[in-house]
């Protein structure tokens, strides 16, 4: 099994604030890996480094053995991105941002057409294709950034905070769909999220406090690890939430 | 990376650009009312205050209406070269502007294809403003409608490069209504747009060399030479250093490494 992204000893700053100390991660393809924090842990910075939006100045981050600092180009071509805050153009139509999202990655009309219908079919979309970004639901809109986000079959997708918003329905659609997405095989998933609902039994966690890896692992050896009852439990332990 | 991807991204960028442009016709209209109040009613009261002697590239005197046509092509491209870099801080702030900053496609030909783009929308609208100028008889040689448009690419692509970099040195939206005002009046105002550098020199001449030095005459003066199919050889050399200049700030100030936004995001 590949490596799909691999971070090493990763700081980051800004001014005297530390917003991540010595992350490492590595996530292999096929995995659905939960990034598992509370709002301000460094989640979103992390995701700002491996997508390059922000220069590491330490450690490495690797996706498929692409340096993002060395090979961004080899690197990006790899990545697929939801980012927290939505990203469509709310005046262009479904079918003219994903047609946008298409040529940023140099996919043909032809090519993105094909692809186009296969995710907006994937995600049970295909009526909204005309109809302008503004006027679908939250929830349609975060499918449609998905659907966007493996136009150019990425192998590795990061969704930071995807559900944020959302109502449960919407939240467990799209958490369905991704889930599926990882069993192709081929491609790796990285979830951001401080919705401990969100993880089953059985997934890897990644669990994030005050910009520190403070535990990784199956949710089952975290749980057990820390001799708590479940994976909430075992969580709030970790980072010194007193429920 | 193959030349036809770039290509295809490029294309993919102008025409978002040129959508949101087609979707948004307020932003049509309000584009042409701006210079046409300046035409209509600016210029009418103002052309028995003025005076305008003969001077290059005009062949005989001139209403004011005409003199200030230049400035106001030049005006139009200013504000949406403002105006574009304007949605670029929305977008950063908003997030769309990080789908375009995780492409493959090296930063630098997205930015300046994003900068194009902006080009060509402002070039629309400086031909349906010539087209409105025509009745107050602000008609150039109908060769003048072919010979701008190369003078309007590059004016755009200075204009739009200085908002790019002002962007990119912006963190937030409300610091940018500032920026306009301390950017887009003091050009407009300091420059060869509304009076000739001569009448400047005559009242004051620290003025005359802050208006002589601002990039901003050297669109002006561009456009007015360009629109009677006259090369300027002074002008057009001062434009393309200008671009050179304001485009490497904003490359580097997009640079996750370098610029501005390494400030912003942290080491």
């Amino acid at each position: 099994m590949s490596t799909a992204l691999q971070i090493k000893n990763v700081s980051h700053k800004f001014g005297e604030f530390k917003a991540l100390k010595n992350v490492s991660i590595k996530i292999d393809s096929g995995d659905f890996t939960v990034l598992l924090g509370l709002n301000g842990a460094g989640k979103t910075t992390l995701y700002s480094l491996i997508t390059r939006l922000y220069n590491n100045n330490s450690g490495s981050i690797k996706i498929h053995n692409f340096d993002v600092r060395e090979k961004s180009s080899d690197a990006l071509k790899n990545i697929g991105v939801v980012f927290q805050q939505p990203t469509l153009d709310l005046d262009l139509s479904v079918e003219e941002n994903l047609h946008y999202h298409s040529s940023l990655h140099g996919l043909s009309f032809g090519d993105a057409k094909e692809r186009i219908e296969e995710e907006i079919q994937r995600i049970d979309l295909i009526e909204k294709l005309k109809n302008k970004v503004r006027s679908l639901s939250g929830g349609q809109r975060r499918r449609v950034e998905i659907a966007r986000s493996l136009l150019h079959k990425p192998k590795l997708l990061l969704l930071d905070e995807p559900t944020v918003g959302l109502d449960i329905g919407s939240r467990q659609m799209i958490l369905k769909h991704v889930k599926s997405l990882c069993k192709r095989g081929d491609l790796a998933v990285l979830w951001a999220t401080h919705l401990i609902d969100e993880i089953d039994k059985g997934e890897k966690v990644v669990i994030i406090h005050k910009g520190e890896i403070v535990e990784s692992g199956d949710v089952i050896k975290i749980v057990k690890k820390t001799k708590q009852k479940n994976i909430r439990d075992a969580f709030n332990k970790l980072v010194g939430v007193k429920v | 990376m193959k030349p036809i991807i770039y290509l295809r991204c490029f294309k993919g960028i102008v025409l978002r650009e040129a959508l949101r442009f087609f979707h948004q016709k307020e932003r049509f209209f309000s584009a042409l009312v701006r210079p046409l109040v300046w035409l209509g009613i600016f210029a009418a009261g103002f052309r028995s205050v003025l005076g305008v002697a003969i001077i290059p590239p005009y062949e005989t005197y001139i209403p004011y209406e005409v003199y200030i046509a230049p400035g106001l092509i030049a005006m139009i491209q200013l504000f949406n070269g403002m105006q574009s870099s304007l949605s670029m801080v929305y977008d950063r702030e908003m997030g769309s502007m990080k789908t375009m900053l995780v492409s493959p496609i090296p930063r630098w030909f997205l930015l300046i294809s994003k900068l194009l783009a902006g080009v060509f929308v402002s070039i629309l609208q400086v031909y349906a403003f010539l087209i409105i100028a025509s009745f107050w008889e602000i008609i150039p040689p109908i060769a003048g409608y072919f010979t701008i448009l190369p003078a309007l690419i590059f004016t755009g692509l200075m204009l739009g490069s200085l908002g790019m970099f002002l962007s990119s040195a912006i963190k937030q939206l409300e610091n940018f209504a500032g920026v306009m005002n301390f950017v887009i009046f003091p050009m407009f105002f300091a420059s060869s747009a509304l009076y000739p550098l001569w009448k400047i020199e005559e009242t004051s001449e620290w003025l005359y060399y802050v208006c002589f030095y601002n990039p901003f005459t050297y669109a002006v003066e561009s456009i007015r030479f360009s629109l009677y199919s006259q090369f300027n050889f002074e002008y057009t050399a001062g434009i393309v250093i200008f671009t050179v200049i304001f485009l490497i700030l904003s490359i580097l100030g997009y640079d996750p490494a370098r610029g501005s936004l390494q400030k912003k995001g942290g080491s």
